[in-house]
């Protein structure tokens, strides 16, 4: 069980420019919570810090019992898996099957059969199960992030941390994602999700955090987010579709995915 | 009948090493001004067709080619060194691969490309200039290119091809690194360089997007070219799905609300078409 908690978290790069400034957030072990703000807003900073791949300037960070502080990078990622943005900066390994199976392995220094049983459902869930033993450098950049993905699987962390994962996917791949994230809520996981794609965070999470200017600016479900205009405006987000059709129809301000807005018509017929 | 400035006749290419090719005989042609977007799944040959109209696919690549590939109805091997690269921009998919990191300030690094073509200091730092206004990386100028964040490599990469002024623009996912602010301002440049009459063929997943901007769709699948034409003709055929082709919401919606018996008497793919229909309904 691993609690997160940011008590008013700060963090100053060292040549003095302030990326995230003064951040308290609580999420409770098993939500599917979703990231939203534009580029510069302070998204990636605020979860690395969850990961304690940065340290707070100011604040203090807690992992379950654990303050971040107290501990190194390495003891706080068994608990929190961090998915980069970019999967070139994470995998290193000549083959998939070697780059996935290196966590369980070298960090948790499991033993063989546990290793291999981790690193095939993790390579199951992510799709990647037929190119074990491709060298993850020729795969294209779409599939190399579920590279990325499935060696976090595979070290089976509480929490799991996903920075812009929907970038550059096609429809298999959000599908993939799609089930990747239902099948660790299903197994009790915290996911934590930056992303850009107000459709997919929609669809697939039940609290949404709107960053704007280093700072939290509202804390939801979908449907308060969406139907608040001052909010997306702040944090220049689009009002989905469904919200737009539903007020041109006057529907009412409850109807936020585009299934409520289908059922809604059909129920006026 | 607009001229036209791209054709391809029965394209197949397979790369060195490779055991199956990355096109299979695909034919198309291209007119001239016109926003062409290319879709299809990961691994689809989007990339691939890109390079292989450009000629990179047989110069860098040096992988074989059936086929032809003609530009303004001339062969885009039989091209003299540099006709091509004058003719055609290409931005990548990946901004770091853009940079030529021989230079040390974005503004150096957006004129790289104007010194290859000998265009005089006075006019080169004005045509810069103008670029950096267009692409609203002015701010950016004298940062280095490395120190810059995904997205903001993303728009120095398109301004180091616009600012040659090719008449043809390829243009390989160029937001994927941006938010969605970013995105729809990227989208406001490429209809600009089509109203300047420049033929552009872009690259993009977003498909709601595209709805809005371009003028044609080329659907790809594992190599093939399975469907083409008219944006709204394109966009609104469900069976694509099955094709891993994402369609628009809006078509998606309305079409469900067909199939419920909430027939609309079309099926919109924009916005401003769907809020016209709810309107009359």
């Amino acid at each position: 069980m691993a609690d997160i908690l940011l008590d008013n978290v700060s963090f100053t790069y060292k040549n003095g420019y302030e990326a995230v400034s003064e951040v308290s957030l609580s999420i409770k072990q098993g939500e599917k919570v979703a990231i939203l703000g534009q580029n510069g807003a302070g998204k990636t900073t605020t979860v690395k810090m969850i990961n304690n791949l940065q340290r707070p300037t100011k604040g203090k960070v807690m992992v379950g019992d654990k303050n971040t502080k107290d501990y190194t990078t390495a003891q706080i990622s068994k608990e929190v898996g961090y998915v980069f943005q970019n999967p070139d900066d994470q995998i290193f390994h000549a083959t998939v099957m070697e780059e996935v199976a290196f966590g369980p392995r070298k960090a948790l220094k499991l033993p063989e059969e546990e290793i291999k049983r981790r690193s095939e459902r993790a390579l199951e869930l992510t799709g990647l199960a037929g190119q074990k033993d491709e060298n993850p450098f020729e795969l294209p950049l779409s599939i190399r992030k579920f590279v990325a993905i499935a060696a976090i699987i595979a070290s089976d962390p509480d929490v799991y941390v996903f920075d812009e994962p929907t970038a550059g996917q096609d429809r298999a791949g959000l599908l993939t994602l799609n089930k990747i994230i239902s099948e660790l809520k299903e197994q009790g996981k915290t996911v934590i999700t930056i992303t850009h794609d107000i459709e997919f965070a929609i669809h697939t999470f039940e609290r949404i955090i709107v960053m704007a200017k280093k700072k939290v600016i509202r804390d939801g479900t979908p449907e308060e987010i969406f139907h608040d205009d001052e909010t997306l405006k702040k944090a220049m987000l689009k009002t989905p579709y469904a919200v737009r059709f539903a007020r041109e129809l006057e529907l009412g301000e409850t109807i936020t995915t585009n299934e409520q807005l289908i059922e809604e018509i059909v129920r006026r017929g | 009948m607009a001229d036209k400035i791209i054709e391809l006749k029965n394209v197949t290419y397979t790369y060195p090493l490779a055991s199956r090719p990355a096109l299979k005989d695909i034919s198309l042609s291209l007119e001239e001004g016109k926003l062409y977007g290319i879709i299809g799944g990961n691994g689809s040959g989007k990339t691939t067709l890109c390079i292989t109209i450009c000629g990179f696919a047989t110069k860098f690549e040096k992988g074989s080619l059936d086929g032809s590939v003609l530009i303004k109805g001339k062969d885009v091997e039989d091209y003299e060194e540099g006709e091509v690269s004058r003719m055609m921009g290409y931005v990548l998919q990946n901004p770091f691969s853009q940079i030529s990191g021989v230079r040390e300030t974005v503004l150096e690094e957006i004129a790289y490309g104007l010194e290859n073509l000998g265009v005089a200091p006075e006019k080169m730092e004005e045509r810069v200039i103008n670029i950096a206004k267009k692409t609203d990386i002015e701010e950016l100028l004298l940062k280095n290119p490395y120190e810059l964040s995904g997205g903001q490599q993303q728009r120095v990469a398109l301004a180091s091809v616009l600012v040659l002024e090719p008449e043809i623009l390829i243009i390989d996912e160029p937001t994927s690194q941006l938010d969605p602010e970013g995105t729809e301002s990227i989208f406001k440049i490429i209809r600009t360089l089509k109203e300047e009459g420049k033929t552009v063929l872009l690259v993009e997943h977003k498909i709601d997007l595209l709805a809005e901007y371009a003028d044609e769709i080329i659907v790809l699948e594992n190599g093939c070219h399975i469907k083409s034409g008219p944006t709204h003709e394109v966009l609104i055929q469900r069976e694509l799905e099955e094709h891993g082709i994402q369609l628009p919401q809006i078509s998606v919606i309305f079409d469900e609300l067909k199939k419920r018996g909430k027939d609309y008497g079309a099926i919109p793919v924009t916005c401003e078409e769907a809020l016209k229909l709810l309107k009359n309904a």
